[in-house]
């Protein structure tokens, strides 16, 4: 299935996401700190310990601090900040990029938010002063780390790569992966597997799986 | 926050492993509609208080809820094209009969879409290759050698 199947990619790495593409979309639902610049009436039952009761309309008021998804902080913010005034997440922030620069290959980006690179990208369009300083930390970290996924991915054959891969963000396992399927590729024409005919893997998972529809 | 079910339905695309098809989620679709629904008639309320009744600090909210139906509009859209991404990946590898376990997958309207990509693909087989026509879904990948071993069991 794999082979036929074309999933849109992502492209939260260039300018704007892709509209279709679901790792996009799991991307722009990770959230970050935001502070209304005007009162959000009517919206007060989303942030309880925010709202300023039924008095005001039930409003979110001016000046609250709030975790929102990106899409949304997006979909809000505008270079006069009307509506809201953005954060940059810890991670971006001055004192984490002076890690990065010390040792990106340390650090678990699986954890500080798993889709690292692409979330850090769409920030820049938040216009912070400090961009220029996030999308070279982006930059030099990416290049930090790289060396040591290429040289594992291309290695580790057969084996479990579950401590490999796991401070991997999500971008650098797909190349993580990307590199283990040419591996594997190289692998079978090694060993003449290339000429023989073998049932696709979609056909074998649904067979796997027609089993225990049965014994259901 | 708005759009949580409409996300439900991506990361249960998202989870199914190797582009496999999972069950078409007609419940959960239905709900990302109605909430669609909701938000647009909100909207519509509070659009028409704000111009007559003066009320034009309702904007950022009408704004909002804008954003919610985008959102939901986008991930329905996504999943309903990458849905078909892999329903057309199973003609490749699969064939033009599917296994009724697949078939219980997909809706009727993905069904009908299946039909008509088969019946594409096969006139356009059909053009190829002089009078027969060339199945082009076999031997995708160029041969590694002159002869193929086959073992045949009696």
């Amino acid at each position: 299935m794999s082979e036929a199947y074309f999933r849109v990619e992502s492209g939260a790495l260039g300018p704007e996401e892709n509209f279709l593409s679901l790792d996009d979309i799991l991307m722009s639902h990770e959230k970050l700190p935001v502070r209304t610049e005007t009162a959000l009436p009517r919206l007060g039952a989303f942030f309880l310990e925010r709202s300023a009761g039924a008095e005001t309309d039930n409003a979110v008021p001016q000046g609250s601090k709030l975790e929102l998804p990106l899409w949304l902080a997006k979909g809000l913010f505008d270079n006069k900040r009307r509506i809201l005034s953005v954060e940059l997440p810890k991670i971006y922030q001055e004192g984490w990029r002076t890690v990065f620069s010390a040792d990106a290959n340390v650090v678990d980006l699986h954890k500080m938010g798993p889709h690292f690179y692409g979330f850090g990208s769409q920030l820049l369009h938040f216009d912070s002063p400090e961009n220029a300083d996030i999308s070279q930390s982006l930059l030099q970290t990416f290049i930090g780390r790289f060396r040591r996924i290429m040289d594992s991915s291309q290695n580790a054959y057969n084996e479990d790569t579950s401590a490999l891969v796991g401070r991997l963000d999500e971008m650098e396992r797909g190349l993580f992966q990307t590199g283990q399927k040419g591996l594997n590729d190289f692998q079978c024409w090694e060993k003449g597997q290339a000429s023989q005919i073998t049932a696709s893997n979609l056909v074998q998972n649904y067979k796997k799986r027609k089993f225990t529809d049965m014994e259901d | 926050m708005f759009c949580e079910k409409a996300m439900e339905l991506i990361r249960e695309l998202h989870r199914a492993p190797e582009g496999q098809l999972p069950a078409f989620n007609e419940d959960g679709l239905r709900q990302v509609l109605e909430e669609m629904k909701a938000l647009y008639e909100q909207n519509q309320s509070d659009v028409n208080e704000a111009k007559s009744g003066g009320r034009s600090d309702l904007i950022p909210t009408i704004k909002f809820r804008h954003c919610s139906l985008l959102r939901n509009r986008r991930c329905t859209v996504a999943y309903l094209y990458d849905r078909l991404l892999r329903i057309r990946a199973l003609r490749w590898e699969y064939g033009s009969i599917l296994p009724n376990a697949l078939r219980f997958h997909m809706s009727a309207e993905e069904m009908e879409w299946f039909n008509n990509y088969k019946r594409s693909l096969a006139t356009y087989m059909r053009s190829l290759g002089g009078d027969e026509g060339l199945d082009i879904t076999q031997d995708v990948k160029p041969p590694k050698s002159l002869y193929i071993e086959v073992c045949i069991s009696f």
